[in-house]
């Protein structure tokens, strides 16, 4: 494998990571405070994707490619964020809430429910056709000494990287993100403390659920939206939230960066052929839950009777 | 009508193996196994691909359906029983999808996406038991689900099944008591898996085909749904459960209203299903059934 070959894999790798990394923050968090895997989070990954597409393709009309579509493209974003934190939020007060003090089976089950629900939902209203994401810009690549780099790819960096930062900054160094922390550590402690664990709880589902939106989208550029786009997605953010220890931010995105690597690498150069292309996820999370069932970066949590 | 009644029995007697094999893996042991399609399919292909190529009876390939079926339960429960609840979850979601994946993509066994068709009948002492006269096929099915249900019945009331249910109320406390914790998952979580091998085999049989497309997540989620309707942890509950569910996805035919409801009410009913279950009537319709040991009437 030459270097241009090499560097070319690790470019696609990084942008795939970059997406996997970014819903893998969903996870986490709310892995890191309600201590359950939010099966929906790869649904609203997909309702993210739709109200992009939907309000990008109102709002850029039939005008050519532009500096006003590009600011139509961020504008979608930034509503899909806004709709999928309302969503995260509203299914976390009607299907999770009453359930924190039940068994550790219910939520999960709830999730799955809500999840079904709203998979199958938009595939009655929306129908299962997949539709296309028009690309805001010009998307012909760019050859940079034998790798070939569309300004896609760099879209995924930036945003990946400037939302990841985003986060990391607010949770190290807000007030709320230190609420945040606390309250992953021990809510009845944070609750005594004067934290309001309820609104954490909310802010917490609201960004991983934005964070969703915006990696639904920039999946969504690359691979088009049906209503079933977010159920394998999800699945492997999750691995990689996993492989990173889950409840550990950094380590998410860590893990995301990770598994894209994985999986192309695994496809390019070991030559898994790409139809087992999803086996790799899950053979990474076997081995891992075997190895390091804490993850890379999580910590071993000791049980207490 | 009547001869459509017929077939929901009919599945509901399938599927009702697959509830009594979940109903053992989440009612008693507590775990949450998402990929009883996925030992479905196993069986089902099991019994396929023996009957087919090799020329065996349906009668042979249905223990080897469910041995093959107990054995990727083992592959798959060792390794990640000894882990917490959520994460099974997910590796049995993935395993499930590995299943399909690998259906889909090793053709020169598994004839990929297209399947396998022209399944033999099952033959009884020199009797075809034919899917499409139903009668035959359905008093088949019951025998089986009977056998099923008094065979779990009994376990779940032996030591092992005193066993899981320490086990899911508290493990360390399970463990204190000496109960070997790993051992009476994976046992549950291998017993679950071949009567869904079982269940598959019958599948082969009833469909006379298979192909990937049948055993998809959606079928685990109903399954799940079913156990969890009826009552986890109570076997005639999660038989209950099956019918109802069945009846469900068949409404639409039943009723002629097929052209007015949309094919995704079924699965868009299940997620409620599973949400308001859990919100307001976790135990089941059913509820868990309690065992009493003593005095008999006594509490």
């Amino acid at each position: 494998m030459g270097t241009a070959e090499f560097f070319q894999h690790l470019m696609n790798g990084l942008t795939l990571g970059g997406i996997y990394a970014l819903i893998a923050l969903g996870y986490t968090m709310v892995y890191g405070i309600l201590k359950f895997i939010n099966f929906a989070h790869g649904d609203i990954l997909m309702v993210g994707a739709y109200v992009g597409l939907f309000v990008f393709d109102l709002l850029r009309g039939s005008s050519p490619l532009g500096t006003w579509t590009v600011v139509a493209f961020f504008l979608a974003m930034l509503i899909s964020m806004a709709v999928c934190a309302i969503l995260g939020m509203t299914i976390e007060r009607i299907a999770y809430k009453p359930l924190r003090r039940a068994t550790r089976l219910a939520p999960l089950l709830s999730a799955i429910g809500v999840s079904f629900i709203l998979s199958n939902s938009a595939a009655w209203m929306l129908g299962t056709q997949s539709r296309k994401f028009n690309y805001p810009f010009d998307n012909s690549s760019i050859n940079l000494a034998g790798v070939i780099i569309t300004p896609h790819q760099i879209l995924i960096l930036v945003v990946s990287l400037v939302m990841m930062l985003a986060l990391k900054l607010f949770v190290d160094k807000t007030r709320m993100g230190k609420a945040m922390r606390a309250t992953s550590l021990d809510q009845d402690t944070a609750m005594l403390m004067g934290i309001n664990v309820n609104k954490v709880i909310s802010l917490t589902f609201a960004i991983g659920s934005a964070l969703a939106a915006v990696g639904g989208i920039l999946i969504a550029l690359d691979f088009k939206v049906y209503p079933s786009m977010g159920t394998m997605t999800g699945l492997k953010a999750f691995v990689a939230a996993v492989v990173g220890g889950i409840g550990n931010i950094s380590g998410a995105m860590f893990g995301g960066i990770l598994l894209g690597l994985l999986e192309t690498f695994g496809v390019a150069v070991l030559g898994i052929p790409s139809g087992l292309k999803d086996t790799i996820a899950f053979g990474v999370l076997i081995i891992i839950l075997l190895v390091k069932p804490e993850g890379l970066f999580g910590k071993v949590e000791k049980e207490k009777v | 009508m009547f001869n459509f009644f017929l077939l929901i029995l009919i599945y509901t007697g399938i599927y009702a193996l697959m509830a009594i094999g979940q109903n053992i893996i989440t009612g008693y042991g507590g775990m949450l196994s998402l990929c009883q399609a996925g030992f479905f399919a196993i069986g089902s292909y099991a019994t396929a691909i023996l009957s087919v190529r090799f020329g065996w009876s349906f009668w042979a390939t249905l223990p080897v359906a469910a041995i093959i079926s107990a054995l990727f339960g083992l592959l798959i429960g060792l390794p990640t029983l000894r882990l917490k609840g959520d994460y099974l979850a997910i590796a049995t979601l993935g395993f499930g999808e590995i299943v399909r994946n690998i259906l889909n993509n090793w053709d020169s066994v598994t004839n990929g996406p297209m399947g396998i068709q022209k399944i033999p009948m099952p033959t009884l002492f020199g009797l075809t038991i034919n899917p499409y006269k139903k009668y035959a096929f359905l008093v088949m099915v019951i025998i089986f689900v009977i056998i099923a249900y008094i065979l779990f019945q009994r376990l779940a009331r032996s030591r092992m099944g005193r066993a899981l249910t320490a086990v899911r109320e508290d493990e360390i406390a399970a463990q204190s008591m000496g109960i070997n914790i790993t051992k009476y998952k994976v046992y549950a979580f291998v017993l679950g898996a071949s009567v869904a091998g079982i269940a598959g085999s019958l599948q082969a049989a009833f469909s006379l085909s298979v192909t990937p497309g049948t055993y998809t997540f959606m079928v685990s989620v109903m399954v799940l749904c079913m156990v969890v309707l009826g009552g986890m942890g109570n076997f005639k509950a999660a038989i209950l459960g099956t019918f109802i569910i069945q009846l469900i996805s068949y409404f639409p035919q039943l009723t002629g209203l097929s052209s007015v409801i949309p094919p995704q009410f079924k699965q868009i009913l299940f997620g409620l299903i599973l949400v308001v279950m859990m919100i307001w009537r976790p135990q089941g319709l059913l509820g868990r059934e309690e065992h009493t040991y003593g005095v008999k009437g006594g509490k």
